[in-house]
């Protein structure tokens, strides 16, 4: 079985819709900040900005109204109720605030148990996170310092590996995915909490992975056709490697999607994290990457006048 | 390479890694105890179900209650020595002293010289300072946090739970890890409770508006409606600011139920020590009340009817069978010499745990079944080598997983199920140079060799920048997330093997031993 047969040196022309790319990017983009700007920030799980959420089973379909009213009887206004995943599982998953009454102490549960009981006698507390301020200090600083390590020792290997201006366009293309995947977030008013910054994280390993391959094969390439020029040689590049690529993804594609569909709910949105970063990340080393390195060579062509980090 | 030599070098990894692998297999068949099996993969609280809790012992209060406790000493001393002073009082790192003007003591000699240990001494004007050393305030921060350790697992040895981890974390912090736990509220309450128990007479003369604030102090007794579990009221009590006994010498602590009213009280016994201060304590007090006072909250106050000789006290107070259980382990236990902070807490029920093994084995093995099914037909044969080496590599992480005692995470379980979407890339790499290859050669032989050759540079290059961003998750400590880059990075540096290595000689005993080849199955 094959698809995708091309001829030795046949080359589809991806640069030509460079124009076309940059303006679905910029929309994209462009929608995700505003989305955020909309929302005042993004919306922080409570790894991030602390507080307790607390996963409850029922035995018999919860109104949820109802139980808001039981909460605001108490005076309890902050408390935020959603169901949880399917709503046959009858589950929901309540958020207090960082400084609630109810807090992280010992009476947590049985004082739950008490203010749910005139709706439901049976019920199962199935999970418990309590995040403390510090701790959610903590993990916002970890892991801006993971995105940051990590983007800094792939400017360093490729750099090494191949040119800055490699290096850079493959920077950018991934800053291009981490904006979008952050912003669709925002647009679909998901909790950007620890294990989407680890989503988020691999789509960075991920994409990347796309765009060696492909640039790989242009360096690659420039040693073997000397007389083309450089478009010509990133076209017949990612040309010849586009099934292995589309291959790779469909194949990353199928375990995610199994992971968001079996996978449960507490790593649904990891799951949703990584479904948009690899379709974002194929993407984005198709028309983000290379065309990006077109345009540094062409503003700084090597061998010319390059700037001293090369 | 010699095929043979090859061939070699991998069966000693598949038995290698299926002698690792077998006992995690082993501990999770339904008729077996985990915890019987050693290198196993553990199963993370997230999926066995169990509490993880991260505090931070708040050491600074400990150091403050030395500077509390040496004020008294030298405030009574002071007294004792008919020293004319106005006041003490205690900063952050100091206690000092002020004279009436004019006058001065000297704490350089005795019997104020024992403070010396601990203290430097500085006199101002008419304030004399004690300034706590800096190493020894160390010290006290050092020990609070050494000693609450051994108190907490005095106090979770009696929650019954088979395998409970404490460990100390950065200076101050505590991470408990409880698997299996049943009862939430319980172990907070024991784990949170510092237990400080402390015996003072009461001043039934004052009121609190009316009270010398130099020797006496007002605390309360709360009183809670049990069924809406709402704070009724404070009743206040004057208490004289001497502490006259603590809870250090208490030997045995039991739950005992009052014939009287049926509810149960705390019954303490001192050691011999404490017996006879307590004797001294009573006899002089005889016909005054005495508040028994917990964490700062007064538990009761009953009155002195005679000298109690016995070495035995009782609290009393409006508790449930359950909470004067807690009480009686954690008096037993000791109190914590500092109060805590939950920072952070995990807490996972069985069930919960169960169903995300399930899910997460449900997403692994359909999630790898259609990868599967997928390279068999796309590249045939060359398909079933990708196939055979990606289910070896799958035993090979959970080998490597199990020689460590790493402990699997749901996270983790999507790294694994991630890894085998990402590991056959190498697969399809090397195969679609190899077709590549055949296109402009029509050589098999050749094509296998140059195939091979040149996909390895872009393998390693792919391969290490994933394994960077894995690197860049692996400093998130512990918990989850570190569960999913463990098993991402192995994964990574498994799949890399087996492409490389494994597929490499399949095509090598398939193909390249025979003399004469025309096609191959790709």
């Amino acid at each position: 079985m094959q698809f995708l047969n091309f001829k030795d040196g046949e080359a589809i022309d991806f640069l030509s819709f460079r124009r076309l790319s940059a303006i679905i990017s910029g929309i994209i983009i462009l929608a995700g900040v505003t989305s955020i700007v909309v929302h005042k920030g993004l919306k922080y799980g409570i790894d991030f900005r602390g507080g307790t959420n607390v996963q409850i089973q029922f035995s018999t379909p919860p109104n949820l109204d109802q139980l808001r009213q039981f909460f605001a009887e108490r005076g309890m206004k902050n408390v935020v109720l959603q169901t949880f995943g399917d709503v046959a599982d009858q589950e929901i998953l309540l958020g207090l605030p960082i400084d609630s009454s109810l807090g992280a102490g010992e009476h947590l549960t049985a004082e739950l148990r008490k203010i749910l009981l005139p709706q439901h006698p049976k019920l199962e507390i199935r999970r418990i996170e309590t995040i403390g301020p510090k701790v959610g200090d903590e993990l916002k600083i970890s892991a801006v310092q993971a995105v940051l390590i990590a983007l800094g020792l792939v400017l360093l290997y490729i750099t090494i590996r191949f040119q800055w201006r490699q290096g850079v366009s493959a920077i950018v293309a991934l800053v291009h995915d981490v904006l979008v995947v952050v912003g669709i977030f925002s647009i679909f008013d998901k909790e950007f909490s620890l294990t989407v910054v680890a989503a988020l994280l691999t789509v960075v390993g991920y994409s990347l992975n796309d765009t060696i391959v492909v640039f790989d094969r242009i360096r690659e390439n420039q040693g073997k056709y000397r007389k083309k020029s450089f478009e010509e040689t990133i076209n017949l590049s990612i040309t010849e490697t586009l099934s292995r690529t589309l291959i790779t993804s469909g194949t990353t594609l199928l375990v995610v999607l199994s992971l968001f569909f079996l996978g449960g709910e507490i790593i649904h949105d990891f799951a949703f994290a990584l479904l948009v970063g690899v379709l974002i990340g194929t993407y984005s080393s198709i028309y983000v990457a290379s065309p990006v390195a077109v345009f540094f060579t062409k503003l700084a062509p090597p061998g010319g006048t390059a700037p001293a980090t090369s | 390479m010699d095929i043979k030599f090859k061939g070699s070098i991998i069966l000693i990894v598949l038995i290698g890694a299926l002698y690792y692998a077998f006992p995690t297999y082993r501990a999770y068949q339904p008729d077996v105890d985990p915890q019987t099996v050693d290198n196993k993969v553990n199963l993370g609280l997230d999926l066995q179900g169990g509490m993880y809790l991260d505090i931070e012992i708040k050491a600074e209060e400990a150091v403050k209650e030395i500077l509390r406790r040496t004020s008294v000493e030298l405030e009574d001393l002071l007294i004792d020595e008919q020293v004319d002073f106005l006041e003490v009082r205690q900063t952050t790192d100091s206690v000092i002293v002020e004279m009436e003007p004019g006058k001065k003591v000297n704490l350089e000699i005795a019997p104020y010289d024992r403070f010396l240990v601990q203290f430097d001494q500085n006199a101002q004007g008419d304030l004399t300072f004690l300034k706590l050393k800096a190493e020894e305030a160390d010290l006290i921060r050092e020990n609070s946090v050494s000693q609450a350790l051994e108190v907490l697992r005095n106090r979770i040895d009696s929650l019954g739970i088979s395998e409970p981890s404490l460990q100390k974390q950065g200076e101050n912090n505590i991470v408990i890890q409880l698997p299996g736990l049943m009862d939430r509220d319980r172990a907070i309450e024991l784990i949170g409770t510092q237990a400080v128990l402390q015996f003072q007479i009461v001043n039934n003369n004052a009121t609190p508006n009316n009270y010398n604030r130099l020797t006496e102090v007002v605390k309360y007794e709360e009183v809670w409606d049990k069924t809406t579990n709402k704070l009724i009221s404070k009743r206040p009590y004057v208490l004289e600011k001497k502490i006259l006994m603590t809870g250090e010498f208490i030997r045995d602590a039991r739950v005992r139920i009052d014939s009287r009213d049926n509810r149960p009280y705390v019954a303490l016994s001192f050691d011999s020590i404490g017996a006879d201060l307590f004797a001294k304590i009573t006899r002089r007090n005889v016909g005054r009340n005495m508040a028994i006072v917990l964490d700062g909250k007064v538990q009761s106050a009953p009155v002195i009817r005679e000298a109690i000789t016995g070495g035995e006290a009782s609290i009393s107070g409006q508790f449930t069978v359950k909470e004067a259980e807690t009480l009686k382990i954690v008096l037993k236990s000791g109190n914590l010499p500092a109060p805590i902070e939950i920072r952070e807490e995990r807490t996972v029920g069985a069930s919960l745990g169960e169903d995300s093994v399930e899910q997460g084995l449900n997403s692994l093995m359909i999630g790898s079944a259609i990868v599967l099914i997928f390279m068999i037909l796309y590249y045939r044969l060359a398909g079933v080598f990708a196939a055979v080496a990606l289910i070896f590599n799958v035993i090979l992480i959970i080998s490597v997983l199990g020689a460590f005692g790493a402990t699997l995470t749901l996270p983790g379980m999507a790294g694994i199920v991630l890894t085998i979407g990402m590991a056959v890339d190498a697969n399809v790499l090397i195969f679609q140079r190899i077709r590549e290859e055949i296109k402009r050669t029509e050589n098999p032989r050749a094509a296998i060799q140059e195939g091979f050759g040149k996909a390895f540079r872009t393998i390693m290059d792919a391969n290490v920048t994933t394994l960077f961003a894995a690197l860049a998750l692996l400093q998130f400590g512990t918990g989850p997330i570190k569960g999913f880059a463990v098993t991402l990075s192995v994964g990574i540096i498994a799949s890399m093997f087996t492409a490389i290595v494994v597929t490499r000689f399949f095509f090598d005993y398939v193909y390249l031993r025979k003399t004469k080849l025309r096609s191959l199955s790709i």
